[in-house]
């Protein structure tokens, strides 16, 4: 093979790639685009301080109100509760799958875990209506057991497999070698795990908590079914609440494209974006203080 | 050696991995205060037999251990001993530096806080004893707190040995711990092991024979799982009894 040939058999793929991934990097700018487009209109009628600290969300009334005070704080106060319940679970899960259970056990939950962060989102969301719903009712005597409570509780089963399952990875991929060295010095296999394995599997068992954190911001349907729908700041954990991403879905059928109520349904789009990065960056710089002692 | 009564004494050890059988029958009295070397080529037992000596074969699967090993007297593998006890009198030090990912001062606080020491006081004079006595203070005092793997490989190590000691155990066993390491960081390791046997019972395993002639004050030859030859190690590479031990030593195989 001549010297010119080896140089276009390498520019070829260099070709493929920068083509492929320039396109992939245009679609993501184009829906940034178009969600600025959509959304940053609202602001003509709204100021910024009105829309992200109003109190009220009737954006059919005339005149309409586009507070989404109470839409932001549902979105968090679902995620924050999910994450809540679910992270302890998971942690627990994974540790257990990784150091407890006998190898046999492991090659059947592993899978398990990953279909389950499969599941079908409006199955969960039908469940909480049919089960939790009527017992959450019943137990705590309230008017309605579709509230923040609910939608957490579903949102919680929604993000266990998928941070049990990246959480066990993290902790598996701890070399032996400290194990090793944690047992040699006469650790029991309780305080292995506290003291070295968590502690060294930290970067990776943060990466599958800001997944799952991730995943119950943007989760729609769960809230949807589950969460109650009133577009009130709660005051308890049995206060229904009405998070952004159900009242894009509930609501954007049923108004007109280029009305206020419209460009201030993709608004709320721009304000999950920027929840999302916000948790993004804050868990960059609580990864990066975790990874100081990495040499 | 005319030592007192042995710190280890061994009885008819035999070990298995599921059907291989890789300890035969081995017999040995190791000495306290005095440094033990294994030598032997590879795949002959001696790191299976070094990790007999604080249960760390516990973990493998269907590894079986039979016949006795008395640590001062008292059988190791008796249902009622205490493996954490254990461990904590019987230190070990691996072949890859493996410290912990986090500050040089955490990793040999660990073993002390493990075991119940809160009192911050205490705590820094175990750690500055045990670097001391790990030939690691002089380079890392300033910087205690800084990453313990931000260090060099030999400096890892002692680090790693300065974390073993740093739980007072009364034997150290080490796994080829210069394996890893470039000459230079061998040679403070050898020296180091010369000055613990003042204080400690060390049981070296070692894939080069220079290094057992050089630090150990005994020798032990496997091969294929069987104690061969076992005796001072100055006679051991002088006048070895055995003829398979003259052969690996000088060279004709391994």
């Amino acid at each position: 093979m001549k010297d010119s040939d080896t140089l276009r058999g390498d520019r070829i793929p260099k070709r493929v790639i920068t083509v492929l991934a320039s396109t992939g990097m245009a679609i993501m700018l184009f829906i940034l685009y178009f969600l600025l487009r959509e959304g940053l209109p609202v602001l003509r009628h709204a100021s910024l301080g009105e829309l992200l600290l109003g109190s009220y969300w009737y954006p059919t009334y005339d005149p309409p109100e586009f507070g989404m005070f109470p839409l932001v704080v549902g979105s968090l106060a679902v995620t924050a509760l999910a994450s809540l319940l679910a992270v302890p679970v998971s942690l627990g899960l994974a540790a257990f799958i990784s150091e407890v259970c006998p190898r046999s056990l492991r090659e059947i939950f592993k899978p398990i875990l990953e279909v389950l962060g499969f599941f079908p989102s409006v199955v969960l969301g039908f469940i909480g209506m049919v089960v939790i719903a009527p017992w959450l009712q019943e137990r705590f005597s309230i008017l309605t057991g579709l509230n923040l409570m609910n939608a957490s509780i579903l949102m919680g089963i929604m993000i266990v497999p998928v941070v049990a399952s990246l959480a066990e990875d993290a902790m598996a991929a701890v070399p032996k070698d400290l194990r090793d060295a944690a047992y040699a010095l006469g650790s029991t296999r309780w305080e292995t795990i506290s003291r070295v394995v968590i502690p060294s599997a930290l970067p990776g068992i943060l990466q599958a908590c800001l997944l799952g954190v991730m995943r119950a911001v943007g989760e729609t349907m769960v809230v949807l079914m589950a969460s109650g729908g009133a577009a009130l700041v709660p005051r308890s954990v049995l206060d229904p609440v009405r998070p952004l991403t159900s009242t894009i879905a509930a609501e954007m059928g049923e108004t007109p494209v280029g009305s206020d109520h419209y460009f201030s349904l993709f608004f709320a789009g721009i304000l999950l974006l920027v929840i999302t990065l916000g948790i993004n960056v804050a868990a960059m710089w609580v990864e990066r203080r975790g990874m100081r002692w990495r040499g | 050696m005319p030592a007192a009564t042995p710190k280890f004494l061994v009885r008819a050890l035999n070990l298995h991995y599921g059907e291989h059988h890789a300890l035969k029958n081995v017999e040995m009295d190791i000495a306290p205060k005095s440094v033990t070397a294994f030598i032997g080529p590879s795949g002959c037992g001696k790191s299976t037999f070094l990790r007999c000596l604080n249960r760390m074969n516990d973990f493998i699967l269907g590894c079986r251990v039979e016949g006795e090993i008395k640590l001062d007297g008292m059988d190791i593998y008796a249902a009622s001993t205490d493996v954490i006890a254990l461990r904590r009198k019987v230190g070990m030090v691996f072949q890859r530096p493996n410290p912990f990912p986090s500050s040089i001062w955490e990793n040999v606080a660990y073993g002390p806080r493990l075991h119940g020491i809160r009192n911050k006081t205490v705590l820094q004079e175990i750690v500055e004893s045990s670097l001391k006595g790990a030939a690691l203070w002089e380079e890392v005092q300033d910087k205690l707190h800084t990453p313990a793997l931000a260090l060099s490989g030999g400096q890892q190590q002692r680090l790693c040995i300065a974390r073993a000691i740093a739980v007072e155990p009364e034997v150290l066993l080490m796994d080829e711990p210069t394996s890893a390491l470039d000459p230079l960081g061998t040679a403070r390791i050898e020296e180091l092991v010369r000055e613990l046997k003042e204080r400690y019972t060390v049981v070296i395993v070692t894939h080069n024979m220079q290094q057992a002639a050089r630090i150990s004050d005994m020798t032990c030859f496997f091969l294929m799982g069987e104690t061969i030859e076992m005796g001072p190690t100055q006679e051991i590479f002088t006048s070895p009894q055995d003829r398979r031990t003259e052969d690996y030593i000088t060279g004709r195989f391994g």
